[in-house]
């Protein structure tokens, strides 16, 4: 009886086995391959370990220019924020009652950042800066917040190499949380 | 006629008939119930025994509204938009939910989030990119996505920061949880799609970015994907609004509203997250000890009450309904037991069928107001047996840093004149 029962299910299964083979094969021929140079245009997310980041770089110095020129108004003159949010200070705050979360109290990965400012800022012409631009930006900002020194130089490799003070810091989901009944 | 005289004649009528019927029935936002017992007739020209004045006369002639408006009587209810944002580019605006009955949102009046403002995209150049690990990367035009085999299904979308933990709290439920509307969308599941590339083994997320100015970037788990994930195109049986993603959005049944990526433009499968800026530095959710939770996707059960609500006045005595919407991100609601007494004791309200996985369910209760003062909440269960949980269970677990995923239960306190406020401020 159990021998049946199992050869039965192995029955099933198989044909099982045999209708998704067949519909993977059986696909609706609805659009068209996409080619390599208009993945490349549209490829801009970058992992956290700085993998798809480009070619080029940019100083703490030149950064402090495009920052002026293109960030200012809205993060304020040294990033402490205005229409725009904060982006420096707040390290050491995240356990109080008044945390500050800004890029560098905050932020895990510094790689994240050439991604945000490139697809995102400034907020009144997102993707107009250059490569060079953002490198050179991202290092400015990770200055004000002390982790790359004055004279820091960033390219693909440096970025990646930074480590966020706040990169541990953070947890799985671990709800429901709340056990009320 | 004219916009002008047409709106001078209504509002003529309206101050006539106000002055003449006296002011009970004639305010918004208040709750009447029946005229009572005594015999006490109105007075108005456009009351009975009288013939109103809108039967004297044709009304509107066919096509004066190519696409139809509410009522002039309705213009009230709108999004509720804080006029003293720091700015409108990133923004939201909320559905008034109080003023709504059933569990459609009307398109006009679903919230909205934004990032980076709301594009104006020409359908016949907006592409979606389907590339990572896939066999055969592939790109859609829009025609290309309304050919796969189409489904329709009634979900809700609720933002993470709907309330935040912190005074001041909202007066109006619209104030608390109005980061919330429901509808039905049209579109293909996002299975069906994937099948067409071909998922390469190790594929374990999906990075979703959209075609407004923030470029919006979310990874989605693939279980998500393969799941009840869909692109959909239509929303409530018209193509999207601008403001929920014209022409194509993810839509990712019970996970935080800004994962349902509008203006989608590419997909990119991927073995881990992007862990952008969207999903690091916004959206998790920072706990006392300093941790952040991080992709906290899910919206876990929760309910209000819509009517009676802060902002609302009961003007009688005697039978009201009480009724409002429950939903979890998590299936079906199975119950909403309601509270007269500050949490004392609790009953079950009525569900209105249909009662659908992910989307907002209607629950009801008749009540007899006696004129005391009282406390009112409601309390969802979801099928997974979760129970909404009160602010303080929340806080006492997560303390007051964080920001999203507020579920608490929300009193609403009604006092002796019949004023409802907020019962937790």
């Amino acid at each position: 009886m159990a021998r049946r029962r199992l050869k039965a299910v192995l029955v099933v299964g198989a044909i099982a086995m045999l209708a998704a083979g067949a519909q993977a094969e059986d696909r609706f021929g609805i659009g068209r391959p996409a080619t390599p140079a208009e993945i490349a245009g549209w490829n801009i997310d970058i992992g956290r370990d700085g993998s798809n980041l480009p070619p080029g770089s940019g100083s703490v110095e030149r950064g402090r220019t495009v920052f002026t020129e293109q960030c200012a108004a809205c993060h304020g003159d040294n990033g402490q924020g205005a229409v725009g949010d904060r982006l420096v200070g707040g390290q050491g705050s995240l356990a109080s009652a008044k945390p500050i979360r800004t890029v560098g109290s905050y932020w895990p990965y510094a790689p994240t950042l050439f991604d945000y400012i490139r697809r995102a800022m400034p907020q009144n012409a997102p993707q107009s800066l250059s490569n060079e631009d953002v490198y050179a930006v991202s290092a400015y900002i990770l200055s004000l917040n002390g982790i790359v020194p004055a004279n820091a130089v960033l390219d693909a490799k440096s970025l990646a190499a930074v480590k966020m003070p706040n990169r541990d810091g953070f947890v799985a989901d671990p709800r429901p949380d709340v056990h009320n009944r | 006629m004219s916009e002008h005289t047409r709106d001078k004649r209504v509002r003529e009528a309206s101050r006539r008939r106000f002055l003449q019927a006296g002011a009970a029935l004639a305010g918004g936002s208040a709750i009447a119930g029946v005229a009572g017992t005594t015999a006490l007739a109105e007075q108005g020209n456009n009351l009975p025994p009288n013939v109103p004045e809108w039967m004297k006369a044709p009304g509107e002639a066919m096509g004066s509204q190519p696409y139809g408006t509410p009522s002039v009587h309705e213009k009230g209810v709108v999004k509720n938009i804080s006029k003293t944002l720091p700015q409108y580019i990133s923004a939201s605006g909320r559905t008034p939910l109080q003023e709504l009955d059933g569990i459609i949102t009307p398109n006009g009046l679903f919230y909205e989030r934004h990032h980076g403002g709301v594009p104006t995209i020409d359908p016949a150049e907006h592409r979606l990119m389907l590339h990572g690990m896939v066999d055969r990367p592939l790109v859609f035009t829009m025609e290309d996505i309304r050919r796969f085999p189409s489904q329709s299904r009634i979900h809700f979308i609720e933002c993470s920061g709907n309330p935040v933990y912190t005074k001041p709290y909202g007066k109006t439920a619209s104030d608390l949880v109005g980061l919330l509307s429901c509808a039905e969308w049209t579109g293909v599941p996002l299975k069906t799609v994937l099948d067409e590339a071909g998922l390469q083994a190790g594929a374990k997320w999906i990075v979703a970015e959209g075609a407004d100015a923030a470029a919006l970037t979310r990874s989605i788990p693939i279980e998500k994907c393969l799941d009840d994930a869909m692109l959909v195109y239509s929303q409530n049986g018209e193509r999207l609004r601008p403001q929920q993603g014209y022409p194509l959005r993810l839509l990712l049944p019970g996970f935080e509203g800004n994962m349902n990526v509008k203006w989608l433009r590419r997909l990119k499968v991927v073995a881990e997250p992007a862990y952008s800026r969207e999903e690091t530095s916004k959206y998790t959710d920072p706990m006392p000890d300093g941790t952040s939770r991080e992709f906290t996707f899910y919206m876990e059960a929760k309910s209000i009450i819509t009517r009676p609500s802060g902002g609302q006045k009961l003007t009688t005595h005697g039978f009201h309904e009480i009724t409002g919407i429950a939903w979890s991100g998590h299936g079906k609601i199975k119950s909403v037991e309601i509270s007269l007494d500050e949490g004392k004791s609790w009953q079950q309200a009525e569900l209105q069928e249909p009662v659908l996985t992910r989307a907002l369910t209607r629950f009801r209760l008749p009540w007899h107001w006696d004129g005391t003062p009282a406390v009112i909440q409601s309390r969802a269960v979801d099928e997974t047996g979760y129970v909404q949980p009160t602010l303080a269970e929340l806080v006492a677990v997560r303390g007051l840093n964080s920001f999203y995923h507020n579920n608490a239960i929300w009193p609403w306190r009604i006092d002796a004149n019949g004023e409802v406020t907020n019962g937790q401020a």
